[in-house]
């Protein structure tokens, strides 16, 4: 089977012989099957947005080579392989709710009849029926971030990336939209790779755990996660939950020094 | 109700000094030519209305045509300095050099290139009046795009004429209404000043010259009145067009 993401010897360097010059990535060696739940953890700074971007062709690296379902990431990227979900929602202004979430289908050529249909289904899924005509500026905070995992879904990508998607939420919001993106995962058989820094996150979430160093990011740890599946809120309170806790906290804590 | 609680206050103020400016001329004896009561003005207004009329709507349509012809090209010239980085380079530095000069000072020169009984004369200089400030706003607005913007429509593999329909032209709708608001005043003022350079009797800048030099303050007065109208009702207009244009912007949205 072809892996959904594969990074063989990738490396990334801003600003290559200058004197602001930063070595974001280095060695980096990762595949993930199709259908995994891949979770990004490491101290900030340390190359995870940048390791997002090099999957979605967004930033090329500077060594090695990124493949994303058996083709290079900028085929993948001409193909609409992937959806993207921002820190921030980034939501365009000027479009209502449904409109944001077709925009996608909008530059891909979709007919309207089929953008609506899917706008709707999309928002279905996310549980903002009865938004459609509003604008991102009537929206919470968690529901602007629900319409940009609406979009993302929207064109059915194989592969969903997330950078920090839940970061600028509450507790509350937060955990509650964990269990919904993890309904939207099982519904959508996606792959999804999860950039976060919050360890309970990553745990609940992921089939897998990647714990990364800090500048040059590398990966030092693949933690897999053998909690059950469907993870409910009880899943926060299993005993195991908390021993992966622990070994991911005690992996992180390694790399620190 | 609440649209017209919010005209009071101005209205009050309005017809307020009306009041005073009225009651200090008649308490001072300020002669005509100085400065008109508003009832001189007012009498002289409907007076005259006929020959104002035809003066106001010649010197109107041709600030809209200068308006139009000026927004139209920035428009096109914003769009290539915003897709060519070169073109940009190269033109704004040039842009932002020219809206800093009276350009006001051409309608002499226009007059000797049209004649002076041209109205083309005046288009002319309106245009190239209004011109820079559109142009300048709108590649600020063209260019606001933010990066994650960029980035977003990057994952999907977007197109450059998508990139612009989609994100940059609609991103750039306010600074463009803004840019209009302004330039509608200028083209009024741009229009009239040109006229008063010479040509027909029946453009507002020459009644307003002819008037003046024949004492008859209160005329002068009331065509420029009517002159005021003609920039409120532009920029009214616009300001319509914008509300429906961008109800999403945070000008429009809160009030
Ligand atoms: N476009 C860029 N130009 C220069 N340096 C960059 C750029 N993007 C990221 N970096 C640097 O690369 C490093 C990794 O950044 P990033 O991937 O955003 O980290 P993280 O998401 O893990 O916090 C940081 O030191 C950052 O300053
Ligand atoms: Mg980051």
């Amino acid at each position: 089977m072809t892996n959904a993401v594969k990074f063989s010897n990738v490396s990334m360097t801003f600003n290559e012989g200058k004197e602001n010059q930063v070595h974001a990535l280095s060695d980096i060696d990762l595949a993930i099957e199709p259908g995994e739940f891949v979770s990004l953890i490491g101290p900030s700074g340390c190359g995870k947005s940048t390791l997002l971007r090099l999957v979605g062709d967004l930033a090329v690296g500077t060594g090695g080579q990124v493949e994303v379902n058996g083709k290079p990431a900028h085929q993948a990227r001409i193909d609409r392989d992937y959806g993207m979900v921002f820190q921030s929602a980034t939501l365009l202004d000027w479009r209502k709710v449904l409109a944001n979430v077709t925009l996608p289908l909008e530059i891909m050529g979709k007919g309207s009849a089929e953008r609506e249909e899917r706008g709707r289904a999309m928002l279905d899924l996310v549980q903002l029926s009865g938004f459609e005509d509003h604008y991102p500026w009537q929206l919470s905070g968690g529901m602007q971030q629900r319409v940009a995992i609406a979009r993302a879904l929207a064109f059915e990508p194989s592969l969903l990336l997330m950078d920090e998607p839940f970061g600028a939420l509450d507790e509350m919001t937060r955990e509650r939209m964990q269990s919904e993106l993890l309904s939207i995962w099982h519904a959508t058989e996606t792959t999804v790779i999860f950039v976060t820094h919050s360890i309970p996150e990553a745990v609940f979430l992921s089939t897998k755990v990647i714990v990364m160093s800090p500048r040059p990011g590398r990966i030092v740890d693949v933690i897999d996660i053998d909690l059950g599946q469907p993870r409910t809120p009880d899943t926060r309170e299993e005993p195991r939950f908390y021993e992966l806790l622990t070994v991911v906290r005690e992996s992180l804590r390694r790399v620190e020094h | 109700m609440t649209r017209l609680q919010n005209w009071v206050p101005a209205a009050v103020l309005f017809i307020g000094g009306l009041g005073v400016w009225e009651g200090i001329v008649r308490a001072f004896s300020i002669k005509g030519f100085i400065l008109p009561a508003p009832s001189a003005i007012a009498l002289a207004f409907t007076e005259e209305w006929s020959a104002l009329r035809v003066a106001g709507f010649s010197t109107f349509a041709t600030a809209i045509a200068g308006l139009a012809v000026g927004a139209t090209l920035a428009v096109l010239a914003a769009l290539a300095a915003a897709r060519w980085t070169p073109v940009r380079e190269g033109a704004m530095p040039l842009a932002i050099a020219a809206n800093s000069t009276p350009i006001i000072v051409l309608a002499p020169i226009a007059n000797s290139w049209f004649g002076l009984r041209s109205a083309w004369g005046t288009v002319l200089v309106v245009a190239v009046l209004v011109f820079f400030p559109i142009m300048i706003n709108l590649v600020k607005g063209l260019l606001s795009a933010e990066t994650s913007q960029l980035e977003l429509l990057d994952s999907y593999a977007a197109t450059d004429r998508s990139v612009l329909w989609k994100l940059r032209l609609p991103g750039a709708l306010p600074y463009l209404f803004s840019a209009l608001k302004v330039a509608a005043a200028l083209s009024l003022i741009g229009a009239i000043v040109k006229e008063y350079f010479g040509g027909s009797q029946e453009r507002l800048g020459q009644y307003i010259t002819s008037k003046a030099g024949l004492f008859q303050f209160e005329e002068a007065w009331a065509a420029i009145v009517l002159a005021s109208a003609f920039g409120i009702l532009v920029y009214l207009t616009i300001s319509i067009i914008e509300r429906m244009a961008i109800p999403w912007h945070v000008s429009i949205r809160n009030v």
